[in-house]
């Protein structure tokens, strides 16, 4: 085997066993996240890639090793290139698995077409790479490695010897004369095609173009006792071919290269991420590769959105509203108020997913965004269907914020959604800031929804984000969350966004009167 | 093989999905009365009447060439018809589809291949009732679709040719079995299969029963073993699966050729029809002069409204027309003076001549138009003025959608849903800008306002016509060049209508009083 320092397309290093024993994250559920790994690796899930989407990784250079391979795939050319290997591998599969269901004189045919498609989509796999301008350490080193996989005598010999054998199956030409219920078979002796007379004879009434009259015949690789008796008979009249056919699958066993097989399943991590987000570009929304540092300073990221939130409004045809998210250096909690149904949960819920997404070294939903890495993310979203009384679920949902600060450090995303909505204002006003202080002396990142809008003027690491009503009917929720003071003000900020007269906006409307 | 007795060297667009103006000159030139005659209760000439009435012929060399093949249909009428229903009787034996065995079932090739020889069979024989049928007519036929049909015919059809048919049919019933060869494909089945031109089938027989002979293997599928049977159906079929395609595809293509002649007869049948009809009322018609549209050009003799003498059943009133060179005729004049008769009557000119029919008319000559365009009044919701003229209006701007410089345009009392003065200053805009852009406008109007400033601006190359009303009041119904008058003679209508009493006529101030005082009784 070729010499090995191309380990695995996901990472750099030896990475861990990706195998049904990964945990799936506990904030999955809350954050929606788990519909997203569902609509990724679809129902049947058939390269097994969801413990790939359940191992956020820990550092930068790791994110980096998939952004390469990622932005490499960015060329259709590339992608193309890759998914033709991967249907060329599927077919591969397809073969070896009908093989051990038939016949001998099929299924040594069956290998026989399997290891061709292999040999071949191994050989223009690797070609391709080494030809085309990567960028990424990933395919750079696989295109090596497949290089001097096909370079290898083994391989070679294997390839010409299954061509040579095919050759000389596709030269057999056969007859059979059917009559009643009898059937012979022999060789065929050059009479003239039949159809073409037919077909010539009435040629003079063609009307230019027809819909076609015969059905689609049912074109599958099994086959009738018939015809299983046909080829038994054909292989007497050509005894030595199929002799070769039967020495050739027992020489050639287990002809598939582990690490091939690998790459094969891992690529489509890259496979299916795109595909998933392809809705998201096709639907006009933006899709962007974040900066991810591994410590958190400054973080943003504009334009950004709730993936399953839009994936499914995009499907009913609805559209969707995109937001912005800011904290400064040195700021860490973000209070989100302001009316209910508004999109505040929403906004909670994007602000997990964009680290998660980014956390697994893909792009993420924006049109740009500056990210730190995290060692987890921990949830506290309502969950009335534990509930017994008022009393429990007050209780319930201390004990569930304390377990989430005991496990929290300074790397942690914390997202906690209503909480304490079931005490009193005072009470709820006075647990929420204890639990804030908390947060904050711990230095993680966290964002609260919270109906107490006080919450947001106590300290300047806390920034305040308030879910916009319409200027021209505040019923009228526009989902938007922006950043500015709680409580009440929400209405004239956005008339005056309706005018384009935002800080933002009277600043971009400055400079581009300048140009 | 084609008809194109429609078009030199060209079929007919079956099925034309007309554009939705089209049903408006439907209705406002009364075409039903026309399609019904011409159909004679035949829902295919209807069809393909209502189509080519309304698929304008827009090139004078086409038009000719339907006016040569129908005058030699007029001449030859009972040929034409017998050509026609040998059409029809074969199409409607296709219909009846279970004499055939049902069409497609599973669209299987053994039942595609079934089908195909059964219906062909029947084919063959009304492919050789045509022939025979140029055979006889072809010396008496003139125009260049007629003679070049039964050209083709003679030279396709030929005797040699019908009996090579007849031999494929029998061989495709395959007395001698099948011959198939086929490659190994795809883990190692059968592909490739082709159908062989069988070798004798004595040679095969002795081997598979005097035991196998050099290079041959033979095997029998037991008559009990169901599955076996199944399996070496569903071979056969791929066996014969592109000879039933190739066959079943001519036999669509031979129904085809049925169906278009018929199509394409059914418009001269249509056109005989009619011209009998009107014949019989002792109306005249005459082969129309196309000129080209740059020509200007439109003068009729003897013009009269078909549809009228038909739904009548007698003659009806004849007008001349002269004008030549004229972008803009305006019809004004009394009321139920013939106006409308009239417009309706170039309309109908005008379409019959392009689709390359004869005009209801002594003489008629008018240069091709491309398209015609209908705006009349609608009559519903008569008590909702402003929404009565937003659906003119809305009418009209669909009509400014589609409308290209030559086009014709009839209008009808248009722009009369409102305001006299307001609605003459839209027309003025509207009808001004659509001459301008070289669209020709025929108008019938009872408003003064605006053909009074037509004829201020005579200059303008307007035609004003008016119909006519003798100093005793009554009205021929004949439409003369004159100036529009100040009244539409509404006083004359009611006159007749309520009988002259002998008073003296009300004025107009008089007549609202009366009015007002009704209006007031019926609801004391």
């Amino acid at each position: 085997m070729p010499s090995v320092d191309f380990k695995s397309i996901l990472d750099e290093e030896e990475p861990a066993a990706w195998d049904g024993s990964i945990q799936a994250p506990e904030c999955l559920a809350d954050l929606n996240l788990d519909q997203v790994i569902d609509a990724i690796v679809g129902a049947d899930d058939e390269y097994r890639l969801r413990p790939f989407f359940l191992s956020p990784l820990a550092t930068a250079r790791a994110v980096e090793y998939r952004h390469e391979v990622m932005r490499d795939l960015d060329s259709e050319r590339t992608f193309g290139y890759v998914t033709e290997f991967a249907s060329a591998m599927r077919r591969v599969r397809e073969q070896l698995a009908k093989a051990v269901k038939v016949t001998p004189l099929q299924s040594q045919r069956l290998f026989l077409d399997a290891l061709r498609t292999y040999s071949q989509a191994v050989v223009d796999f690797g070609k391709r790479l080494v030809s085309s301008p990567l960028n990424s350490r990933g395919l750079r080193s696989f295109g090596k490695y497949l290089s001097r996989y096909v370079a290898s005598p083994a391989f070679g010999s294997r390839a010409s010897s299954a061509d040579t054998l095919l050759l000389e199956l596709h030269s057999i030409m056969y007859s059979v004369h059917i009559k009643d219920n009898a059937v012979s078979v022999s060789r065929y002796e050059g009479q003239a095609d039949y159809s073409d007379e037919v077909a010539e004879t009435f040629a003079k009434f063609s009307q230019g173009e027809s819909s076609s009259y015969v059905g689609p015949l049912r074109d599958s690789i099994d086959m009738s006792q018939v015809e299983e008796r046909i080829l038994s008979l054909v292989a007497r009249l050509f005894p030595p071919t199929f002799a070769k056919l039967a020495e050739f699958r027992e020489r050639n066993q287990g002809f598939i290269d582990p690490t091939i097989a690998r790459f094969d399943r891992e690529i489509q991590f890259y496979v299916a991420y795109k595909a998933y987000v392809a809705r998201f570009i096709a639907g006009g929304l933006p899709i962007c590769y974040p900066e991810v540092h591994a410590e958190p300073r400054t973080m943003f990221a504009s334009d950004t959105y709730d993936a399953a939130l839009a994936d499914s409004l995009i499907a009913r045809g609805a559209s969707v509203v995109l937001n912005d998210v800011v904290l400064e250096d040195g700021e860490r909690l973000i209070v989100v108020s302001g009316p209910n149904q508004g999109g505040k949960t929403t906004f909670a819920r994007l602000f997990g997913q964009l680290h998660y997404l980014a956390g697994l070294g893909c792009p993420v939903p924006g049109r740009a965004a500056r990210l730190a890495l995290f060692d987890k993310i921990l949830t506290h979203f309502e969950r009335e269907e534990h509930v017994e009384n008022l009393r429990s679920k007050l209780e319930d949902d201390l004990l569930r914020i304390h377990d989430i600060l005991e496990r929290a450090t300074a790397r942690s995303i914390i997202i906690v959604n209503e909480i304490f909505s079931s005490t009193t204002t005072s009470d709820a006003y006075f647990l929420a800031r204890q639990i804030v202080e908390r947060i904050l002396a711990l230095g993680a990142r966290c964002v609260c929804v919270t109906f107490l809008d006080a919450l947001a003027s106590t300290d300047d690491r806390i920034v305040s984000m308030v879910s916009m009503v319409s200027p021209d009917d505040p019923a009228i929720r526009t989902y938007k969350v922006a950043r500015r003071p709680a409580g009440g003000r929400s209405y004239a900020a956005t008339i005056a966004e309706k005018h384009r007269l935002t800080h933002a906006c009277v600043r971009a409307r400055i400079e581009a009167a300048k140009q | 093989m084609k008809a194109h007795l429609m078009y030199a060297g060209r079929d007919v667009a079956a099925g034309t999905t007309l554009p939705k103006y089209q049903h408006d000159v439907i209705q406002d030139l009364g075409l039903q009365t026309m399609i019904n005659t011409m159909a004679a209760a035949d829902d295919n000439i209807a069809q393909v009447a209502r189509d080519s009435l309304l698929t304008s012929l827009s090139d004078i060399g086409s038009i000719l060439y339907r006016q040569a093949a129908l005058k030699d249909c007029i001449a030859h009428a009972g040929a034409v018809r017998e050509l026609h229903d040998l059409a029809v009787e074969t199409v409607n034996a296709e219909r009846r589809g279970f004499l055939y065995g049902i069409p497609m079932v599973g669209k299987t090739p053994g039942s595609v291949l079934f089908w195909a020889i059964n219906l062909l069979e029947m084919l063959e024989a009304q492919l050789q009732r045509l022939r025979r049928f140029a055979d006889q007519h072809a010396s008496e036929f003139t125009s260049p679709a007629f003679t070049t049909l039964f050209e083709m015919l003679q030279r396709e059809l030929s005797d040699d040719y019908l009996e090579s048919v007849r031999d494929h049919l029998r061989r495709l019933r395959f007395p001698n079995g099948l011959l198939l060869s086929a490659e190994l494909g795809a883990g190692n089945k059968g592909a490739s299969y082709v159908l062989r031109k069988g070798a004798a089938p004595e040679s095969w027989i002795r081997r598979l029963f005097l035991g196998d002979s050099a290079g041959s293997y033979a095997f029998k599928i037991d008559d009990r073993d169901e599955a076996g049977l199944r399996a070496l159906a569903a071979l056969k079929d791929r066996g014969i699966a592109l000879v039933a395609e190739a066959l079943g595809r001519s036999t669509g293509h031979i129904l085809a050729f049925f169906r278009m002649l018929r199509t394409e007869l059914a418009f001269y049948v249509g056109c005989l029809n009619l011209h009998q009809a009107l014949k019989s009322l002792g109306c005249p018609t005459c082969m129309p002069t196309p000129q080209e549209a740059a020509e200007r050009k439109r003068s009729a003799a003897g013009l009269y409204d078909p549809a009228l003498a038909l739904a009548l059943g007698r003659g009806v009133v004849e007008n001349d027309l002269c004008a030549d060179g004229k972008r803009l005729v305006v019809i004004t004049g009394a009321n139920r003076g013939g106006k409308s008769t009239f417009l309706r009557s170039v309309g109908l000119g005008q379409l019959m001549m392009q689709c390359g029919m004869f005009v209801a008319a002594d003489r008629f000559e008018a240069s091709v138009c491309e398209g015609l365009f209908t705006h009349y009044q609608r009559e519903e919701d008569p008590t909702m003025q402003s929404g009565k003229f937003d659906e003119e209006l809305f009418r009209m701007s669909s009509i400014v959608d589609d409308v290209v410089p030559n086009s014709l345009v009839l209008l009808n009392e248009s722009f009369a849903a409102t305001d006299a003065r307001e609605g003459a200053e839209i027309a003025r805009q509207v009808v001004s800008a659509l001459t301008e852009c070289g669209v020709n406008v025929y108008f019938v109007t009872h408003q003064y306002e605006y053909a009074q400033s037509i004829q201020a601006t005579e200059e303008s190359g307007a035609l004003l016509l008016l119909a006519e009303r003798r100093e005793d009041g009554t009205r021929t119904f004949k439409i003369m060049p004159g100036a529009p008058l100040h009244t539409s003679h509404a006083r004359d209508l009611y006159d007749r209508i309520f009988g002259r009493s002998g008073e003296q006529p009300p004025t107009f101030e008089a007549s609202a009083v009366l009015r007002g005082r009704e209006v007031s009784g019926g609801q004391s």
